[in-house]
């Protein structure tokens, strides 16, 4: 094999001074031909824009490079030099040579255009093909990255396309001129885990049919396992540790990657799972929160004057109970109805049917407590930023008992302190604060009520790698030690594995299997459960094969009037149930 | 005060904000009565006198003294100005803050009234209330006010709009806060900073309303002073005291010009994007 592209000490600063804020310090790297590099790291890591170096893109993002070189071989065998190349020559190289694919396709693709003329440009653009011609090699793009019935797909507008489809509509424009490099920058982070694990059998089956080479940017080391040869970690704008996949995810050498390696959340198939706090099996055993029926169903209009014809079952009787002390995860992907049922549990959704019984502690009896607190998935947006930490922890308080006083005042300072945030937080506002601790901010906030459940959706979801497993400990000591059941909303397996006594899997508004997290998740029974612990990413699933499955989520449309049929459940173990299929 | 450095430090905000201060002074002065002369005593001999020593802007027709007449005519604009925009401002958070809160028909109907009163231009719809409710200082504030309450109003609605659905008032909502809390603490403390900008804006609009109208006789009446009531005394010696004329026409001009300048300024400063190149 021969170096395709190799950079040596390259340095790329932002700003009005950019030598002296550098963002990448000092970065070498070799991709040979038919290699996959994979470069792992948390945000401001530096790993994007490496990457974004790599075809200069990073100059439009105000970047400029320092110091170094790129040196990539060109088809023709010569060397050609990247850091110091002029805009005129890049623009031959982009797409032509080095494809590139972005985080989010719902925003990388033109809303109005449709996709068919999208593709069709990058042909034009490099290949000079016209007309029919043009259509045609779009036509094939499409069949290349497995987008059925791709000719009347061509005539589709981006928002016609589910996320999965866009990036795979996105792969196939950067693959049109047949690159010899493509670099993936996160291409997955905002799909759900089935559809990732579909884009990344595309492109590990892309790269074995056209032989090129890739740079894959991640925050997920799991997700590194399955496709890449080399692994570089960046930390700090430096590369820490780089080398051989078996040789980095086995014996890691840097304190750093053995820390992603060892303390983040990982999934392990149900073997991590948390093994304290058994349910209490007697009958008396009141639980915290039970749910019976619970059916939310959003009315469908085509115009204003005319009646509802039909209603979209966002969740279609959902039953489950929460022991205090316990976790229950509700796990699904998007549009599944997980969030639309923890809102409705705390009355921001109207649920259409259901009931729902609390049970208030003692402490928390007295007039207008509120049991049930939520934490929400963005710790940015939660937060009202004209409002100091000491307003933010009162504003429930003064919602339910109306005036804060000493022992309030008390409760904030302690509460701070047990959540980790420094004592002189008070006066202080939401955007001197990290997306952690914003986090640890809203945890003690709904805590201020003294509440028996937690319902958390997506908590840990936007924060980096090593804090989520931070937070995680926290909340897994503040539910000993308050005795709170969490009601834990996610898509993400490896985090539920870590924080979950129970899961329920949800599929199209309803549960499909519910039971003991380790039994759940190291058995799973249910074809959907099964098919979503497979596409999780795992460090110790090397390079396997996963098969492209094209099959759509079914519509929740339903027409007015419209009844599920009664739900038929088999039963496993002790507790683990399993919806029957037909 | 960091509002104040940042104003300062930024290019077009320490001209603008020097000349509104010069013309507050100004207007506290005027309205004190602390003048050069007393602005409504005529000194006959020395009628249309041109601008020296002793009268800095020389007299008008009736031998009263210009500089003196200016600064009461500055003290008197601003203060409609500034009671005209209260009112505008007020009003139209409220009902900005109502359709955008209670949504539904409640939008659909405020919104349809502002329109009703966008469609007018801003003179006219003022000279039509002024005409019905009879001229005056304080039906000329009304009136104003009432031009400039739909403008309020938008500014106010559409951000109110976005922030209803932000997580931090659903996080609200999951405490049991009452409305009027979560109206107060969460949308109008984040539309502050718009509202500071559309406010020192729409003063130098409403400046310019009150001279049209005074000038047309519709705004404050003689022997009291306006800039727009000088404006129009000067027309027909125009030729012969061009003074007359010069003076208040600079005032105007030169005080739109110093509330655009601190308008944008503020705004640049009070944009979060924009906040670290400032702050």
């Amino acid at each position: 094999m021969t170096t395709l592209l190799s950079v040596s000490d390259l340095r790329v600063g932002f700003g009005r001074d950019p030598r002296a804020n550098e963002v990448v310090r000092g970065v070498s790297f070799d991709v040979a031909d038919g290699e996959t590099l994979a470069i792992v790291g948390e945000s401001g890591s530096g790993k994007s824009v490496t990457a974004l170096s790599i075809n200069r893109l990073v100059d439009f993002g105000g970047g400029r490079i320092t110091g170094g070189s790129m040196k990539l071989k060109r088809a023709d065998g010569t060397v050609f030099g990247l850091a110091t190349a002029t805009e005129p020559q890049l623009t031959g190289i982009r797409g032509a040579e080095i494809g590139m694919i972005f985080q989010e396709p719902m925003t990388s693709l033109n809303p109005v255009l449709t996709i068919g003329t999208q593709i069709e440009e990058s042909f034009r653009l490099h290949r000079g093909l016209t007309g029919r011609q043009a259509t045609v090699a779009a036509r094939e793009a499409l069949d290349r990255v497995r987008i059925p019935d791709a000719a009347r797909r061509l005539k589709y507008t981006p928002n016609q396309l589910s996320g999965g489809m866009l990036q795979r509509v996105m792969i196939a424009i950067a693959l049109a001129c047949n690159p010899r490099l493509l670099i993936a920058d996160e291409p997955t982070t905002a799909l759900d885990v089935t559809v990732q694990a579909q884009i990344m059998a595309l492109l590990a089956e892309l790269k074995r049919e056209s032989g090129m080479s890739m740079i894959f940017i991640t925050h997920d080391i799991g997700l590194v396992a399955g496709i890449a040869d080399k692994v570089m970690v960046m930390q700090n704008g430096q590369a820490v540790e780089q080398g051989e996949l078996n040789q980095i995810l086995d014996h890691p050498s840097h304190p750093y990657t053995q820390h992603l390696l060892r303390d983040v959340p990982h999934f392990a198939g149900g073997r991590a799972a948390r093994a304290d706090g058994q349910r209490d099996k007697t009958e008396n055993a009141q639980p915290a929160l039970k749910v019976e029926g619970l059916v939310v169903r959003f009315p469908l209009k085509s115009s204003f004057f005319s009646r509802a014809t039909g209603a979209v079952h966002a969740v279609d009787g959902i039953d489950f109970d929460l022991m205090q002390g316990e976790t229950l995860a509700i796990v699904g992907e998007s549009g599944s109805g997980k969030s639309t049922t923890a809102k409705a549990v705390l009355g921001l959704v109207r649920s259409t049917r259901g009931s729902f019984s609390v049970a208030s502690r003692m402490a928390s009896a007295q007039r207008g407590a509120k049991p049930v607190q939520m934490v929400f998935q963005n710790p940015y947006a939660s937060l009202n930023p004209r409002l100091s930490v000491e307003s933010i922890l009162a504003e429930p308080v003064i919602a339910t008992v109306g005036r804060v006083d000493a022992q309030i005042r008390a409760r904030m300072a302690s509460l701070l302190e047990r959540v980790g945030l420094p004592k002189n937080s008070l006066e202080r506002y939401p955007h001197e604060f990290s997306g952690g601790q914003r986090q640890r901010l809203c945890i003690a906030r709904a805590l201020m009520l003294n509440p028996s459940v937690l319902v958390l959706d997506e908590a840990v979801s936007a924060l980096d790698v090593s804090v989520q497993a931070k937070v995680l400990e926290l909340l897994v000591d503040l539910q000993c030690e308050f005795g709170l059941a969490y009601l834990f909303i996610s898509h993400d397996m490896a985090v539920v594995e870590r924080i979950a006594h129970r899961i329920a899997v949800i599929y199209a508004g309803q549960i499909v299997e519910i039971g003991d997290a380790q039994s759940v998740l190291s058995q799973p029974r249910h074809s959907y459960t099964r098919k979503l612990i497979a596409a999780v990413p795992a460090i110790d699933r090397r390079h396997e094969h996963f098969e492209i499955d094209t099959r759509q989520v079914p519509s929740l449309v339903r027409p007015q009037g419209f009844e599920p049929g009664p739900a038929r459940w088999e039963r496993f173990g002790v507790d683990h149930l399993a919806r029957m299929e037909a | 005060m960091r509002i104040l450095r940042a104003i300062f430090g930024h290019g077009s905000g320490r001209i603008g904000g020097v000349i509104v201060f010069v013309y507050l002074l100004l207007a506290l002065l005027g309205l004190l009565g602390l003048t050069p002369h007393n602005p409504i005593t005529q000194y006959r001999i020395d009628r249309l006198h041109a601008p020296g020593a002793a009268y800095w802007m020389g007299t008008d027709l009736f031998g009263r003294d210009v500089a003196s007449r200016l600064m009461a005519g500055i003290g008197q604009s601003f203060t409609v100005a500034f009671f005209s925009v209260a009112f505008a401002a007020l009003a139209g958070t409220v009902l900005g803050l109502a359709a955008a809160w209670l949504g539904r028909r409640w939008d659909g109907v405020v919104m349809r009234i502002m329109d009703v009163l966008l469609a007018f231009p801003a003179i006219l719809l003022a000279l039509l209330i002024v005409t019905v409710a009879g001229p005056g200082t304080w039906t000329s504030v009304v009136a104003i006010g009432i031009v400039y309450t739909p403008i309020f109003t938008r500014v106010v609605r559409g951000p109110a709009l976005s922030l209803k659905t932000r997580e931090f008032v659903d996080a609200a909502r999951t405490f049991g806060s009452s409305s009027s809390y979560i109206v107060t603490r969460h949308l109008l403390l984040n539309l502050v900073a718009p509202l500071t900008v559309q406010v020192t804006l729409a003063l130098a609009w409403a400046l310019l309303t009150e001279a049209g109208l005074s000038f047309l006789g519709l705004g404050t009446q003689p022997p009291a002073a306006s800039l727009g009531l000088m404006l129009s005394d000067s027309r027909n010696l125009m030729e012969t005291a061009p003074w007359l004329m010069i003076f208040p026409g600079l005032a105007i001009m030169i005080s739109i010009l110093g509330f655009n300048l601190l308008g944008d300024a503020l705004r640049d400063i009070l944009d979060p994007r924009m906040r670290r190149a400032f702050a």
